[in-house]
């Protein structure tokens, strides 16, 4: 009786996650498939080609996007790397009367509807006479990147034996030395994770960017985005598989250098 | 006690913390000599941690002052204090590897490089550690860790070095060959240690003085002798060693013998320490393998009472029996389990009146 019931899990588990793996999966994979069919509809193969990815890289609109998107992405993560660092740090180590609050308030930003965010931030540069660009959108994307970083950084401390640092202090280290010989190199992991985390973020953002953009700077995802609404291309398709490879590849690096570092860390405990 | 030992390196005065929920130190005062072996002693939570964390300037004090060699370092960070802490954790730093490690203090101090070199050398030959300078924290076993832990804290040639449970985390074999090597290396280097630990039979082995703590506070301070054979409060009584406490009224005085008797009987116990006058209350401590059961009566003393159980324990007898009021006592002494006494036997409890201590002189007024 209980062998069967436990037979009869085995087989329903791996039904199970194969339905929910397609049910995520099926749709991005179509769009893959069909970024290397020769016809222009998805639904109807008409054999292999290349050919979209060719006419993609010539597009000169492309490339600019393309360099938007890198340029975008790099400051946002870079700034957000530096502010949620020294955020998570601050927090961890100045016991701040109310640090729950700040924690809470400063990781909010990742549940606010990006819709709102994206009014928000438009309603402010208007106000204030901003001008709508790069600027604008390097300023909104460190906001919603920051949270990544932080959270990141922040349960790297947590798990750190408090004595490490203390450590060097006793042993004469100033506290900005310990800082830098200490802290920076072991928190470093979690910093890059983070980062890594937030160019993923900001470079598959449509709705913040959409606000906050000007005609002349145009990203990648709002490419796709306007693209499709003039009936979407095969080009389009291109475009997508080849984002989503970057991000995957961001992603699961960002996350094996997070398991490699946690794992030399506490070992050592 | 010589010169050099007299000298006092470090004094706490009137030292108090408290962390918002009460006092974990409360007027906390000890003096400690050059090249001495001092250790906190107490349950967790008693304050010793903090005690050393206020030495080592990792925690400051709400009252009173830190001086080292005359010098008010109160108020100094624990970057300028000439003092090292070997962490209960180790805490060695997990992204260098043991020389870095070991290195650490010297290269912050801005010591040159083959000064450095040949201070870490020296250190890890002394920790015996010196193949494993390339290895990684990672990849040492907890007894090596401690050793670089050790090696990291005296490479910088602190006046005190500050030991918080070191051998907490080893093994007991392991603890016992260390308390022997850290003792001798400890006598070689003439350094002057402040150790914590909450284990009374290393306390009793390692040190020159041990300062038994309780809620904050010290309970006594003295040579482990002094605290084995005369404690001064119940609690020391009874964290160290193991015996038994009997309470009675002092019948008369003697010279340095008080005679005491409770509804139990009558003994005697010495009370040199304690200024008796006949009438008053106090209570006696005898450690168990001080307290003898006799199948006659023994002069100065008549408790008699009722064996239990006797139980051979390796090289001596113990003895459980019963008081007249119920009281369990253990008692040590026979060699061999023949001459032991019988269950229902009556046999008379007694033992060396000089090595039974009063504890802490009497309830005057009582």
């Amino acid at each position: 009786m209980a062998s069967r019931r436990r037979k009869k899990r085995k087989v329903f588990s791996p039904v199970y996650l194969t339905l929910v793996l397609i049910i995520l999966y099926l749709p991005i994979l179509m769009v893959v498939i069909y970024s290397f069919n020769s016809g222009r509809t998805i639904g109807a193969w008409q054999g292999f080609t290349t050919n979209w990815y060719t006419r993609l890289f010539n597009n000169a609109l492309m490339a600019d996007a393309l360099k938007n998107s890198l340029i975008l992405a790099g400051l946002s993560a870079g700034f957000a790397g530096v502010i949620g660092t020294l955020g998570a740090i601050g927090l961890a180590h100045g016991h701040i009367r109310g640090g729950n609050v700040i924690e809470s308030l400063a990781t909010l930003p990742m549940m606010i509807p990006e819709l709102v965010l994206g009014m928000a931030y438009l309603a402010v540069f208007t106000a204030v006479g901003f001008k709508l660009g790069m600027t604008a959108l390097v300023l909104t994307h460190t906001t919603f990147c920051v949270p990544y970083v932080f959270i990141n950084v922040k349960s790297r401390l947590v798990g750190m034996d408090p004595a490490i640092e203390e450590a060097a202090r006793d042993l004469g280290a100033s506290p900005m030395r310990v800082l830098r010989d200490i802290t920076l190199p072991l928190i470093m992991p979690a910093v890059v994770s983070g980062m890594m985390l937030a160019v993923a973020m900001s470079i598959d953002d449509v709705v913040i960017s959409f606000f906050v953009t000007s005609a002349e700077t145009t990203t990648l995802p709002l490419k796709v985005y306007t693209g499709l609404r003039s009936g979407g291309t095969p080009e389009i398709n291109a475009l997508s598989t080849l984002m989503l490879g970057a991000i995957f590849i961001v992603v699961g690096l960002s996350q094996l250098l997070r398991a490699r570092s946690d794992k030399k860390l506490y070992a050592s405990k | 006690m010589d010169e050099a030992m007299s000298e006092v390196l470090l004094s706490l005065k009137h030292i108090s913390k408290n962390f918002g929920e009460g006092d974990v130190l409360s007027d906390v005062s000890l003096d400690v000599r050059k090249g001495e072996f001092v250790t906190l002693l107490g349950a967790s939570g008693c304050g010793k941690t903090t005690t050393l964390r206020i030495v080592s300037g990792l925690e400051t004090p709400d009252t009173g002052e830190v001086i080292l060699n005359g010098k008010d370092m109160t108020d100094l960070p624990p970057e300028s204090r000439p003092v090292n802490t070997v962490f209960q954790s180790y805490a060695l730093f997990p992204h260098m590897n043991v020389e870095k490690n070991v290195a650490y203090g010297l290269k912050v101090r801005k010591m040159d490089k083959a000064a450095q070199a040949a201070r870490v050398k020296e250190m890890l030959e002394l920790v015996q550690m010196s193949e494993y300078a390339k290895r990684m924290p990672a990849q040492l076993s907890g007894g090596q860790r401690q050793r670089i832990a050790i090696a990291r804290a005296l490479a910088p040639q602190p006046q005190l070095l500050l030991l918080d449970e070191p051998l907490g985390a080893l093994d007991l074999q392991l603890r016992r060959q260390m308390q022997v090597e850290l003792k001798r290396l400890q006598q070689a280097l003439g350094i002057t240690f402040i150790y914590i630990t909450h284990d009374q039979e290393e306390a009793i082995n390692m040190s020159d003085r041990i300062a038994v703590m309780k809620d904050g506070k010290f309970e006594q301070l003295g040579t482990p002798e002094e605290i084995y054979d005369r404690p001064k409060t119940r609690y020391v009584a009874q964290f160290i060693g193991r015996s038994t406490i009997l309470e009675g009224r002092v019948r008369c005085v003697s010279g340095s013998t008080a005679v005491i008797e409770n509804e139990n009987g009558l003994f005697t116990a010495d009370s040199t320490e304690a200024s008796l006058r006949a009438g008053e209350t106090c209570e006696v401590c005898v450690r168990t393998e001080r307290m003898r059961a006799s199948k006659t009566p023994v002069e100065g003393f008549n408790i008699p009472a009722t064996v239990r159980e006797a139980r051979y324990a390796g090289g001596s007898v113990l003895t459980y029996v019963n008081l007249k009021d119920g009281t369990e006592v253990v008692a040590e002494g026979v060699e061999r389990m023949c001459d032991a006494a019988q269950p229902g036997d009556t046999v008379y409890m007694h033992w060396n009146p000089a090595q039974a201590a009063v504890i802490g002189g009497a309830s005057h007024g009582a």
